[in-house]
Formats: structure tokens, C-alpha cells, sequence
């Protein structure tokens, strides 16, 4: 592709130019639908930086180290938290065994509940193997190269493309895909989606959302106990206290708001680093990252939408079905990082993006 | 401080207990990989009569392209060895290629319901084959990285976990230009 900004020859995949990094999605139409096409502004088209140019097996063992640490900081604000509240009650350790056992009855309810009630909520039938037989057999490969057991193959009756994985163990996991990414997408696509969810699967990163999940409900929760409870504890004192006390609580109040904010973004960063997971260990699988990169850019062509889109379960498709395409990269509360993004870093595996300043 | 070399050693045991478990599974799980790959084959060697089957009535001067077919399932099922059996696969591989490529000039063999499926599941055990040796490369990987970094060597070395060797293609093979059976 000839870059429209400097003339410089490109390869045919690039997203952008080599050169002077000018994107070659088009900017006056619509990049992605989902946005109108014309004259309405829109949200501005992320600036795509450079990205070092890694392996499928250097950036997966990234990220891994990288949501490790988004993981271990959850953790940390979760028991500073627990801290907190047992501080202003006198005993640290009371707030933080109070948080641990919080914590403890949230991931159990959270960890019992099963997938079945995902593929109700957005209608995903068992594939019939005389109907997709394409489609199983995909699945049977790409089980076969990730090394786990076949997992359930799910279809969602849908115009939309996308496609989620669900199970907190590999042998109980399932697959699901819309009929919409059946049509739309060639064998080679369709592996790098299925991909993917294998390696969603097989990192468990089901358990990883629940356990990131229960950390922020908790945070939250205790959060609001000390919200509530703090005026009752200053009261009951008899007028004592004094000033320290009172900067004490200011201090309490404040964090007591900004935790669980601070705990939300990071829970969506953990979420964002194990898109970016999935995708390179899903090139890991296929050993062709381009097909992934093709089928990511179908969908945003065409829209990800599924029966009973919620904010509860949009974490769990390839494609965040409620987000707009266009959306900021790096917006901090985002489930999915951009596409365009994704793409890029598919790409560098490939060898196609342009090398990195740094890394 | 007489608990110092009782933490130790129980630290010591239990590092020893999980490492050469560790060892032990990875070279279950080559050694099953490997497996898995005859699984495949096997299941390509039962397709392939039923595919002869359902073309031979159309393809009456195509004959050669099909005998070609099915030599080559014979000469597979019968090689000895990995090297010959390796070639053979090759060869098997090659002339069901040339079968496909007759089939697309045959609009009626296109068309047929029973033609597509058998052509959906031979490219579907041919992708199985190939990425069933991919999962045994990578397994193989695992494997020799485990039993040649420190600390775990020590244990493998006594213990004779020797290195496993990878599934690699042959010369010719890689000569042979990728036709496409999507």
C-alpha cells in the first residue's frame, strides 16, 4: 500500500504507514460502522504509537507479567482497604480479616454460579454438527493445537460478529459464536477468533475476571460500610477526639471514595492485558496472526452486536459488543482495548508494523 | 536453632517432589502429543475410501490421478519407520492435492453435498495433522527448556530425563509450494 501522506511503499497489511505513521483507515468515511458516516465528527480515531515488534510468545509472557502486576495492585488496595476500615475501628488487623472474609463468601457465590446462565442470557444453542460442521471442526483443530479438551461449540442467532468463551476450567469450558461471524468470516479468520477463546480458555481467564471482579465488588462494599458507618463510630465517642481524629476521618472519607474508582480501572487494565493475552497466545495456536487481524477487521466493519448485550457480560466477547469502535484506546474504564490497536499489535507479530522506538 | 535444617530440608523434599512430578508430566504429555498425531493420520487413511468411492463414477478419465490416491494411502499405511513414514504422509498429502484440483474441474463434483463434506473433513484433518505436530513441537519445547535450565537439569540429569527430539519436515516437503485447500 502506497502511504497517501509520503509516497512510501508499504506492505499490504499495514495499518499504517512505515514511515511518517500516517493511518491509512480513511478518515472522511466512516472507519468502523457503528459510526454515522458523513458529516458527524465522531469520537477522534486513536493515534496508533508504535509497538514493539515481539513474538507471539515474548508478548503473551508480557502480558502475563503485566496483568500480574495490575492483579498484585488490585490485591493491594483490596487489603489497604481492609487496613483502613480496621484502623479507624482501632485494629488493623480486624478490617483486614473482616475484607478476607468478604472476599472469601463473594468468590464462592461468584465461582459457583455457572455458565449456563451466559448462554441463556444472549440465546447460544448447541451447534448442530450436521449444520456447522465447518465450525466444529475448527474448534476440534485449534483444541488440538492448544492441547485441551474439546469445549462445548455454542451458536448465537445474530447479524453481529462476535464470539465469547466461558468455563472456569478447561475441561468444562464452551465456545460460543454468532451466526453473523459464520457467514461473514473465511476458515483461516475463523480459527484466529476461535483461537482466541482456546486461549482465553486455557489461560482461565474466566477466573481471572471473577477473582478481579469480587476484588472490586468487595472494595466497593467495604467502602460503603465505612461510608456509613464512620459518622456512628464519630458520635458514639464522647467529644474527645479531637482534630486528629477528625483529619483522620476526612482522610478515611476520601479514600473510601476514590478505592473503589481506583479499583475499577485497574480491574479494566487486568481485562485489557488478557485481550492482548488471548490474542498472542492465539497466534501462538494458529501461527498466523494475520488471520485474527483479518477477522477483527471485518468486525469492526460490521458491527459486533449479540442478543441481550449487557454490561454484565461484555468483557467476555472478542469484541466488545456495546463499545463504539472508535473510542479512546487507552479510556481507562474500557473492557477491550481499541481494535485498531489490536490489529496493530497482530501485526508486529507478523513482522508487518513498523519497528519500535524503544520498547 | 535446631528447626533451621528441618525447614530446610522439608523445603529441599518438597522442591524435589514437585519438580520431578513437573518432569514426569511434560514427558507425558510429548509422548502423548506424538500420539495424537497417529490419531490423525489414521483418521485420514479412513477418509480417504470413502472419498474414492464418491468420485471414481464421475472422474472416468481421471483415473491415474485417483490410483495415484490411493497407492499413496497404501504406501503410508505400510511404511516403516519415522523418516519413511514421514515421506510417505508427504507423498499422500501431495497427490490428494492433485485430487482437489481435479475435483474443482468437475462443476457437477463441486456441486455434490457428499463431495463438499468429504473435502471439509479431509482440509479439517489435514489442518488436525499439522497442528497435532505443531502441539508436539511445542510440548518437545517445554520439555527440553525444563530439563535444561537450572535448577531442574539437576534432578532430569539424575534421573535420565533425556532431551526429546522435534517432528521436523523433511527437505522436499519444504520445496513443495503450499496449495491451498481452503
Amino acid at each position: 500500500m502506497i502511504c497517501p501522506g509520503c509516497g512510501t511503499a508499504n506492505h499490504p497489511d499495514a495499518a499504517y504507514c512505515n514511515l511518517c505513521q500516517k493511518s491509512f483507515f480513511p478518515t472522511g468515511v466512516s472507519r468502523f460502522a457503528g459510526e454515522a458516516t458523513g458529516g458527524s465528527p465522531g469520537p477522534a480515531a486513536p493515534v496508533l504509537r508504535p509497538v514493539p515488534m515481539l513474538s507471539f510468545y515474548e508478548a503473551a509472557s508480557r502480558n502475563v507479567r503485566m496483568s500480574r502486576l495490575l492483579f498484585l495492585a488490585l490485591f493491594a488496595t483490596f487489603l489497604a482497604v481492609g487496613g483502613g476500615i480496621g484502623s479507624a475501628y482501632g485494629n488493623v488487623g480486624y478490617g483486614v480479616a473482616l475484607a478476607l472474609i468478604l472476599y472469601a463468601i463473594l468468590a464462592s457465590t461468584a465461582y459457583f454460579t455457572g455458565s449456563s446462565l451466559v448462554l441463556s442470557i444472549h440465546g447460544a444453542r448447541e451447534a448442530d454438527p450436521a449444520i456447522h460442521r465447518k465450525l466444529r471442526n475448527v474448534v476440534e483443530e485449534m483444541s488440538i493445537a492448544s492441547g485441551i479438551p474439546m469445549p462445548r461449540v455454542y451458536v448465537m442467532e445474530s447479524r453481529g460478529m462476535n464470539a465469547f468463551a466461558a468455563g472456569r476450567r478447561p475441561e468444562e469450558a464452551l465456545v460460543a459464536v454468532t451466526t453473523g461471524l459464520l457467514e461473514r468470516v473465511n476458515r483461516e479468520e475463523l480459527q484466529g477468533v476461535i483461537a482466541h477463546e482456546m486461549a482465553h480458555i486455557k489461560s482461565r481467564d474466566t477466573l481471572y475476571n471473577i477473582c478481579a471482579a469480587v476484588l472490586v465488588g468487595s472494595i466497593a462494599l467495604l467502602a460503603d460500610m465505612f461510608l456509613r458507618g464512620a459518622p456512628f463510630r464519630g458520635r458514639g465517642r464522647s467529644g474527645g477526639g479531637g482534630r486528629g481524629n477528625a483529619a483522620f476521618l476526612v482522610l478515611g472519607f476520601f479514600l473510601a471514595i476514590l478505592a473503589p474508582i481506583a479499583a475499577k480501572i485497574l480491574q479494566m487494565s487486568i481485562s485489557r492485558q488478557r485481550e492482548y493475552h488471548a490474542d498472542a497466545v492465539g497466534a501462538q495456536f494458529t501461527r498466523n496472526p494475520l488471520g485474527l487481524a483479518a477477522a477483527l477487521r471485518k468486525i469492526s466493519q460490521t458491527g459486533a452486536e449479540v442478543p441481550g448485550e449487557n454490561r454484565g457480560t461484555q468483557h467476555l466477547f472478542i469484541v466488545n459488543p456495546l463499545r463504539h469502535f472508535g473510542d479512546d484506546a487507552s479510556a481507562l474504564l474500557s473492557t477491550h482495548p481499541s481494535t485498531a490497536l489490536r490489529i496493530q499489535r497482530l501485526n508486529a507479530m507478523a513482522g508487518i508494523a513498523p519497528a519500535a522506538v524503544g520498547s | 536453632m535446631s528447626w533451621i535444617p528441618a525447614i530446610l530440608a522439608i523445603v529441599l523434599v518438597g522442591w524435589f517432589v514437585l519438580t520431578y512430578n513437573a518432569l514426569v508430566r511434560l514427558r507425558n504429555l510429548f509422548r502423548n502429543a506424538w500420539h495424537q498425531i497417529d490419531v490423525q493420520l489414521r483418521r485420514r487413511y479412513d477418509l480417504i475410501p470413502n472419498l474414492v468411492e464418491v468420485v471414481k463414477d464421475y472422474m472416468s478419465y481421471e483415473q491415474e490421478t485417483l490410483t495415484r490416491v490411493i497407492e499413496a494411502r497404501g504406501a503410508a499405511i505400510s511404511a516403516k519407520g519415522a523418516a519413511e513414514q514421514g515421506k510417505a504422509e508427504n507423498a499422500l498429502t501431495e497427490s490428494l492435492k492433485s485430487l482437489f484440483a481435479v475435483v474443482e474441474r468437475y462443476p457437477e463434483l463441486k456441486a455434490n453435498q457428499n463431495v463438499a463434506s468429504l473435502q471439509e473433513e479431509l482440509t479439517a484433518t489435514e489442518n488436525k495433522i499439522s497442528f497435532a505436530r505443531q502441539f508436539y513441537n511445542d510440548s518437545v519445547m517445554t520439555y527440553n527448556n525444563k530439563i535444561q535450565s537450572l535448577p531442574s537439569n539437576l534432578i532430569a540429569s539424575v534421573f535420565d530425563f533425556s532431551p526429546a527430539e522435534y517432528f521436523e519436515v523433511g527437505e522436499e516437503s519444504r520445496a513443495v509450494p503450499k496449495a491451498d485447500l481452503r
